[in-house]
């Protein structure tokens, strides 16, 4: 490497072009729109903008070679474009002109440009945006996904979801959504509006019932990626540090979940062997740190559950007395119906399905009537209160609710017995 | 709002109906669906339908008729059945679909039912 101020190396190959353009999309796509949007609160002007850049750079690289900073060339290209769309107003760039200047020297050839993508995740999840819109905001913005990649992992039609990033962004612009962190006191609730965000890209069906852990459908990757940016941008936050350690309890857990032949593994019966590791340890220190805050909070409570549950393999008991606890400090915390149906699981595990059973019977009918895992969870406490019958009805109906193909057929093999 | 999902069938899909090995899940998975989505209370109309092969199709040609046998495509995916559903939006008709054996077996296609036509 040695000199960062070299002259453009000469001409590399069209595949290195196309690489180092990708490469420079997927690690910066999110620096750079937070960067162009921050000035004006433009999203989509910002977003059309960066997209002519990289393919401006697909044109312009393979003849001039890859600039020594592409982020910078990227973001001037970009910044360009939007004066251009906007000329018949008044510029006011001075900031991005002091920035521009700065990474045009010489010695700024290498350092990154300026990271504004915390404040684009607070505007994403500003609570004037519709709940449904900030996580495809998110995933959009920050990476860069496409509307109907979007659109197929929140099981709505691509047309729609376009339509809904579309108005989402003119609200931002319009209502004047600051592109700042919030003050001290906003902060702790608008915090959990990002944290929400982040893990309902992880997808929500997994954490309900121990041995239903189901998110093939989700964006888990995604997830993982925001979460783990948001540590790094907010490091003292112990309920950023319990989401990402959340995630990575489940996703380490990822390749013992489906067979050989492609079954689905319930959680009591997988090869702790397939867990990965390297995951599993990240997310104890995670939750170590987390608790060296002393702010407890659902994402820390919920990582909590898993962590015991990982732990089962290597203890050879599961610590159930545990579970208990935490559940039910999970339920003073943040009563969910999630939260209440898990927290039945638990109980049928223990022995005490009549109260698994009254712990369910407690839920509006009208809140459970699709939820999947209340009917898995309902079956099973009737079978522990011999109580085929009904047991057998709840089968059915979990059975009829689930949407993966291999949890469906699982579940027609436990009936079958 | 009322939505037809159209259930589409593969070949493989549609065999395991009287596949012994099969058939047991198959009718289970379907059996389960339509018990939920009736209990759900959204159902205005639904059948399952006789293979293709079964099928037989007209049309009028130059003032003369046209019947043949089989369905009017052959395509890799079959119609196997449909629901007729009344739900708020095209979200939740989406969720439905989504829970039928069909999603991971076919396609489903939702289709807005059309209101009538205004009097003139």
């Amino acid at each position: 490497m040695g000199d960062a101020r070299v002259t453009p190396a000469p001409v590399p190959g069209k595949d290195r072009i196309v690489e180092t353009v990708v490469g420079a999309a997927r690690a910066s796509y999110g620096r750079l729109i937070a960067l162009l949007a921050a000035r004006d609160g433009d999203l989509a002007a910002s977003e059309d903008a960066l997209s002519e850049a990289f393919a401006a750079a697909l044109k312009v690289w393979p003849t001039r070679g890859i600039p020594a900073n592409p982020d910078a060339w990227l973001l001037t290209a970009a910044r360009n474009r939007l004066i251009n769309a906007h000329r018949h107003e008044a510029v006011k760039a001075r900031g991005m002109d002091e920035i521009l200047r700065r990474m045009d020297a010489p010695s700024a050839a290498r350092e990154p440009i300026p990271d504004q993508r915390l404040a684009l995740m607070f505007v994403c999840a500003h609570p004037a945006i519709q709940e449904d819109v900030r996580t495809p905001l998110m995933l959009q913005t920050i990476l860069g996904l496409d509307a109907a990649q979007i659109a197929s992992a929140f099981l709505v039609s691509p047309t729609t979801m376009g339509q809904r990033l579309v108005r989402a962004k003119a609200k931002i612009k319009a209502a004047g959504i600051g592109f700042k962190i919030p003050d001290l006191d906003a902060l702790p609730e608008r915090l959990e509006d990002v944290l929400s965000a982040i893990y309902a890209a992880f997808g929500t069906s997994f954490d309900a019932v121990a041995g239903s852990d189901d998110c093939t459908m989700s964006l888990a990757e995604e997830a993982i990626f925001l979460a783990r940016l948001l540590v790094s941008l907010m490091p003292q936050e112990p309920e950023a540090l319990g989401l990402l350690a959340l995630m990575l309890y489940v996703d380490a857990r990822k390749a013992a979940r489906w067979g050989t032949d492609g079954a689905f593994v319930p959680l009591k019966g997988q090869d702790a062997t397939l867990w990965e590791r390297g995951k599993i340890i990240e997310a104890e220190d995670l939750l170590v740190r987390a608790s060296r805050l002393n702010r407890l909070g659902r994402f820390q409570i919920e990582a909590a559950i898993q962590s015991i549950h990982v732990q089962a393999p290597i203890t050879g008991t599961t610590n159930w007395a545990a579970l208990r606890s935490f559940h039910e400090l999970l339920l003073t915390h943040r009563p969910s119906i999630g939260a209440f149906v898990s927290y039945a699981a638990v109980l049928q595990a223990m022995g005490q399905g009549r109260s698994a059973l009254e712990v369910l019977s407690s839920l509006n009918a009208s809140d459970v009537s699709t939820y999947q895992p209340f009917w898995v969870t309902l079956a099973a406490a009737h079978r522990a209160c011999d109580e085929p019958a009904a047991a057998a009805v709840a089968m059915e109906r979990a059975i009829g609710l689930t949407e993966n193909p291999m949890v469906r057929a699982f579940l027609l093999r436990e009936r079958a017995g | 709002m009322q939505f037809m999902l159209i259930m589409n069938e593969t070949e493989a899909e549609r065999n395991k109906r009287n596949d012994p090995a099969e058939a047991g899940a198959y009718w289970g998975g379907w059996t389960a669906f339509v018990q939920a989505i009736q209990q759900a209370g959204i159902v205005i109309n639904g059948d399952g339908l006789q293979p293709p092969h079964t099928a037989t199709t007209l049309r009028i040609r130059d003032g003369k008729r046209v019947v043949q046998d089989g369905p009017f495509a052959d395509t890799k995916e079959q119609l196997g059945g449909y629901f007729v559903i009344e739900v708020p939006d095209l979200d939740t008709a989406l969720e439905w679909a989504a829970k039928s054996p069909a999603a991971s077996g076919g396609s489903i296609e939702i289709r807005p039912i059309m209101p009538p036509p205004p009097q003139g």
